[in-house]
């Protein structure tokens, strides 16, 4: 009963298909029969210059989204996991390599990003909030609260619609802080660590959420975490990022089949193996952030 | 709990009526009492009567209604382009570097020094008392405006132009609205800079407002009218400042919901 929904979408291949920028093929299949945004990263990098002299956020990234994939981006913290995520919502630009994004009809997609920690507007309602991007987009303001009201009732807070970000909890900002996003249709759906300072037990309700939501539509979503765990259970596709300067370390792809039971992904042996897998390659990318930064501390 | 609450505002009304009714409940004891000199302390129930023939002879209305009318036209025309300017020094570092030292020098200068050079520049009408005002208050409300702006996290902005705002639109739609308790507190002071400033104002160059008429009242030594301008001064700036508070929450609903 427990494994039921599981299955191994390429039976006895390992978890691991590539490594260090060649996991193009799977990718360039997929592409071609789904339709929505996909993402190529050849040799992206983002050098930013400081006082101290330059510094590179993250370099050589080589990376492929097929359309309707869902992608997780692991690795230690400052590894420039971040700094990529806002390079693909055009909040930040490369300083070497090519990034290109298409959304399959020839053009560029659009994109909406979920940023960490607190981003709804303290002075809009959660409905104004929900429905911000739609007026930003021209939608008449009754249109656009039917949408806000439709997309509250999608995250269950449509009885909250009229309340300010401050006067509900943190999951149901989050909550509010998805259906912002959502409310414009992206083509592209960047989430920017959005559970990470939620509680275990509310962060993984989110998480049941967030993929009963994205089954209906399949949009293509890169999603950045430092939580291994919330990698394997929402992924198709895990890549794990090198300490700074953050480059792709190895890429993941995860078996388990949709729609998901998250409790029964977590009780899988499958699971342990991938996170024991996947634990090893970022303890050693921890272990080197932090002795770089000690050595830089120490100088 | 809903007691609690009933007996904390009842408290609070009573404590809030509390300090000027003991004060002036001294006041009245001492120079009764004749403690203090009654003939420059005038017992505070003796001022009710002056204030009484003041309104009816002298005209006390028309004075409140002039420094009013100043304050008000004096804190339009000072705190609107205030507001606009902090927006722009906060969004835009080039407009900040550019105007921070003149904003400043002269927030450090006593404003009521620039009163000569103001009334060379528009005369002696009411135009430089207007002027006087939104001068005195014009870089307060920029610079408080500028800060609020600068202290709004920077993830604002960034969903802002995530989701396709202009420049434009981030003004209208993160700044503004971002800035508004840090304009607001800006305001509050403004207020009290206004009300300083024209009262200073009309003991120097006026014929008429409630400055002048305290200031004329002292030189010739109606101390009972000088008492009255003061208690009406003192209640002009109450009055302002609880209808500030007024708009701030009609503005700001979001802040009203708080606790």
């Amino acid at each position: 009963m427990a494994a039921r929904d599981l299955s191994f979408s390429s039976a006895s291949t390992p978890a691991i298909v590539s490594s260090i920028g060649t996991q193009a093929k799977n990718g360039a299949a997929s592409r071609s029969v789904l339709p929505g945004a996909s993402v190529e990263a050849r040799g992206v990098g983002r050098r930013f210059e400081t006082a101290r002299g330059p510094v590179d956020a993250c370099r050589d990234i080589d990376l492929d989204v097929p359309a309707g994939s869902f992608t997780v981006i692991v690795g230690p913290s400052g590894c420039g996991k971040s700094t990529f995520l806002r390079m693909l919502a055009g909040l930040d630009h490369p300083t070497s390599g090519t990034l290109t994004l298409a959304d399959g009809r020839g053009g560029a997609p659009s994109n909406a990003m979920v940023f960490q920690g607190r981003s709804l507007f303290p002075w809009l309602t959660l409905r104004q909030n929900v429905a911000y991007g739609l007026k930003l987009h021209g939608v008449p303001r009754k249109e656009r609260g039917e949408q806000a009201d439709a997309l509250l009732a999608t995250v269950g807070l449509h009885a909250f619609r009229r309340a300010y970000p401050h006067q509900v909890s943190e999951g149901m900002r989050q909550r509010v802080a998805i259906a912002r996003a959502l409310a414009v249709d992206p083509d592209l759906l960047l989430m920017d660590e959005p559970f990470g300072a939620l509680d275990e037990q509310t962060r993984f309700l989110l998480q049941e959420e967030l993929l009963r939501i994205w089954d209906a539509s399949r949009k293509t979503v890169v999603f950045v975490t430092h939580s291994i765990d919330e990698a394997i259970v929402l992924a198709d596709r895990i890549v794990i990022m090198s300490a700074q300067p953050g480059t792709i370390r190895a890429t993941v792809d995860v078996p388990f089949a949709r729609p998901r039971a998250l409790m029964d992904v977590r009780s899988d042996p499958a699971f342990t193996a991938l996170f024991t897998e996947i634990w090893a390659m970022v303890r050693e990318e921890v272990t080197a952030a932090r002795m770089a930064q000690e050595a830089s501390m120490a100088r | 709990m809903r007691t609690t609450i009933r007996q904390r505002r009842i408290a609070e009304v009573a404590l809030t009526i509390a300090a000027p009714v003991i004060l002036l409940l001294i006041w009245e004891i001492l120079s009764r009492t004749k403690t203090i000199n009654p003939l420059f302390w005038p017992p505070p129930s003796s001022l009710w009567d002056t204030a009484k023939t003041l309104w009816i002879k002298n005209d006390l209305w028309g004075d409140i209604r002039v420094s009013l009318g100043r304050i008000l036209a004096g804190f339009v025309v000072g705190s609107v382009p205030g507001i606009a300017l902090g927006l722009l020094m906060g969004l835009f570092w080039p407009v900040r570097v550019f105007f921070m030292p003149l904003a400043a020098a002269i927030y450090a200068v006593p404003k009521i020094a620039i009163l000569p050079l103001v009334i060379i520049a528009l005369g002696i009408g009411e135009a430089s008392k207007i002027a006087i005002v939104a001068l005195s208050i014009f870089f307060l409300v920029a610079l408080s405006t500028m800060s609020g702006v600068l202290e709004l996290d920077a993830t604002y902005r960034d969903v802002a132009s995530n989701l396709g705002a202009s420049r434009w639109e981030l003004f209208w739609t993160v700044a503004l609205p971002g800035a508004l308790p840090a304009i607001f507190t800006g305001l509050r002071l403004a207020l009290g800079f206004a009300l300083i400033v024209i009262v200073g104002t009309e003991f120097l160059a006026a014929d008429q407002g409630i400055g002048h008429m305290i200031w004329q009242n002292y030189q010739t030594l109606r101390i009972r009218q000088m008492f009255v301008g003061l208690i009406i001064t003192g209640i002009m700036g109450w009055a302002l400042t609880l209808c500030l508070d007024g708009i701030a929450r009609l503005v700001m609903p979001w802040r009203s919901t708080h606790r």
